[in-house]
């Protein structure tokens, strides 16, 4: 349907592929709009390709069928690029954002990739910095913010505060350091 | 009159919409084993009650059949008891259902949907909870987070009902529904414990020492079929009490249900009856077959047992063609459970549409909004040359 924007993760067992899907549908939710997120399941373990999804709208979402076009595709794991068909479904006007240390045009020549706009932000070193550990997935919703315009940045920055805090509200230093993380990755990601 | 905007809107995943509603109902027992993809709503249950958020006393067991055995007998004693399960595990409880059921033990338990092994699948259909539907528990079906939400919290007012006294299976479609987040709306706590209200204690209970009751005794050909009769009885009478339910559910939520729902059937020629998720996938298709012209129309039953037999039919009858889309199968080569249902309670009508049957998603297997279109143009070419046949298709397999 096309007032509903669909985002495909592609992660690792164990990177938070489908706690990313969760933060940006209660983000999106808190925010007004309409969401699911929901992960795929299979044999999943720690290390092995993941997926999970999104919709976000703003009238009532009742398809329930599995996301096979989406908008957005966003690769947690730039090493899943050559192992797993990350644009299957993709539509030319689509985008994809990568997790690697490259810039986007060499990301779309090792995808082979004509259309479609590629966005990549070195999420890995970004998590390191600021959270002390390469968990890849909220810098990630800061590009995710930054490349779809679905949510107003500064609301989705308050709305990140407060639910980082309903989960870590005992440890104040993993919230801050998810919030800077997200706030680096909105400011370095790069598109063409 | 409605309190509607006292209520929260939440984005929760159907477990924890489920569990959500469990907690507000506080029950005085639950006694429950894990199982894909129902273990969430009990795992998150067993949180509360270690927070000291309900009063209740969970009682981990070691089979799902020790699960239904002891809310069977915590029942029996006056409390008001739930379980939770999935699949293989209801399949395992399979002999206390009927017992349950019998013993007219007002217990609700939400279903998580998965199909019955084998081979191994832990993914959504209807096999397992379909297989149950003679088993005299009532059954409602939820479309997403919030009916499985708002279904459980009646479905305590259902079963407890003096009239009825049944237990009753609240169904939501394993990872579709159970494992996605989605937005619903949340009642306070005091609107869910007002309106479930005290309830739970029996007219007869084992601990009520001066009115003995015996529970369980030999039952031969002297009155084991009056007591079957009464079971009965009890199935008939929700029909009044469903109802009612509802119309006080709606004054509390503003949300309003019936034993089906119909989706732009009015002037619909074609009908097609589905439960559960897929029916909000279906809505999509309406409204688009609609955009060019098709007059079709959905029915998304949500009471299967009873079987609102009287009503389907009432909806169905000045149809031109009705499809029926059934999760799950009966294996009588005859067509699922829905559909043979269906097509049973139409019987007595002389002008009766033709009824066709399409069998989906088995294991999980996605349904896309093409799939349904395809069952909708289909069955609209039954309606233009009004062909019969007793017409069972298998959508989305190999084959």
């Amino acid at each position: 349907m096309e007032d509903i924007l669909e985002v495909r993760w592609h992660g690792r067992g164990g990177q938070g592929a489908k706690t990313a899907a969760n933060l940006l549908a209660e983000a999106a939710s808190a925010a007004g709009q309409y969401i699911q997120a929901f992960p795929e399941y299979g044999p999943e373990r720690m290390g092995a390709p993941v997926a999970s999804f999104n919709r976000i709208s703003s009238r009532v979402i009742r398809i329930r069928s599995a996301v096979e076009e989406p908008d957005v595709v966003v690769v947690l794991d730039a090493s899943l690029v050559h192992s797993v068909d990350i644009t299957d479904g993709l539509p030319d006007d689509g985008a994809i954002i990568v997790n690697t240390d490259k810039e986007p045009h060499e990301m779309r020549e090792e995808l082979s990739l004509e259309g479609r706009q590629v966005f990549t932000v070195d999420a890995n070193s970004i998590a390191m910095d600021t959270i002390g550990r390469p968990i890849p997935n909220t810098p990630m919703l800061g590009a995710v913010v930054r490349a779809t315009d679905i949510l107003d940045y500064e609301s989705f920055l308050s709305i990140m505060k407060q639910e980082l805090e309903k989960k870590f509200g005992s440890r104040p230093e993993i919230v801050e350091g998810n919030i800077q993380a997200i706030e680096r990755a909105y400011e370095e990601v790069r598109s063409e | 009159m409605s309190t509607a905007t006292q209520s929260e809107r939440v984005a929760l995943t159907g477990n924890e919409a489920a569990a959500t509603a469990m907690r507000q109902i506080n029950p005085d027992v639950v006694a429950a084993y894990p199982i894909t993809p129902q273990t969430e709503i009990v795992q998150m249950f067993s949180n509360f009650v270690a927070d000291g958020d309900v009063h209740t006393e969970f009682v981990r067991v070691e089979s799902e059949h020790s699960a239904m055995s002891a809310v069977i007998a915590s029942a029996a004693s006056g409390a008001r008891s739930m379980t939770a399960t999935s699949a293989n595990g209801l399949a395992l409880m399979w002999e206390m259902l009927y017992i349950a059921a019998s013993y007219r033990m007002p217990i609700v338990m939400p279903v998580v949907n998965r199909a019955l092994s084998g081979p191994i699948n832990i993914h959504c259909d209807h096999s397992d909870s379909m297989g149950a539907r003679d088993s005299g528990w009532i059954q409602l079906y939820s479309e997403n987070a919030q009916e499985a939400y708002d279904n459980i919290i009646q479905a305590v007012r259902i079963g407890e009902h003096p009239d009825v006294r049944l237990p009753v299976m609240v169904c939501q479609d394993g990872f579709i529904i159970s494992h996605a987040m989605d937005n619903l709306y949340v009642l306070p706590d005091e609107d869910v414990q007002a309106f479930i209200g005290e309830g739970g204690g029996q007219e007869h209970s084992l601990l009520d020492v001066d009115n003995p009751a015996t529970f369980g005794p030999l039952d031969l050909q002297n009155w084991y079929f009056e007591h079957k009769r009464q079971q009965v009885e009890g199935m008939k009478n929700a029909h009044r009490v469903i109802p009612e339910v509802a119309r006080e559910f709606a004054d509390v939520s503003g949300r309003s249900y019936d034993f089906f729902e119909e989706y732009r059937t009015e002037d619909a020629d074609v009908v097609v009856v589905v439960l559960g998720s897929t029916a909000g996938t279906a809505k999509d298709v309406v409204d688009a077959m609609r955009a060019d012209g098709h007059k079709v129309g959905l029915v998304k039953i949500r009471v299967f047992r009873p079987l609102p037999a009287d009503k389907l039919v009432e909806s169905l009858l000045s149809r031109s063609a009705v499809a029926i889309m059934d999760r799950s199968d009966t294996f009588s080569s005859a067509g699922g459970p829905v559909y043979h249902a269906v097509r049973h309670a139409l019987y007595d009508v002389d002008e009766r549409p033709p009824v066709s049957n399409y069998i989906y998603g088995l294991g999980g297997r996605d349904i896309r909004p093409s799939q349904i279109r395809r069952v909708f143009e289909e069955t609209l070419e039954v309606a233009r040359t009004g062909q019969r046949s007793r017409s069972i298709s298998y959508l989305g397999v190999r084959e």
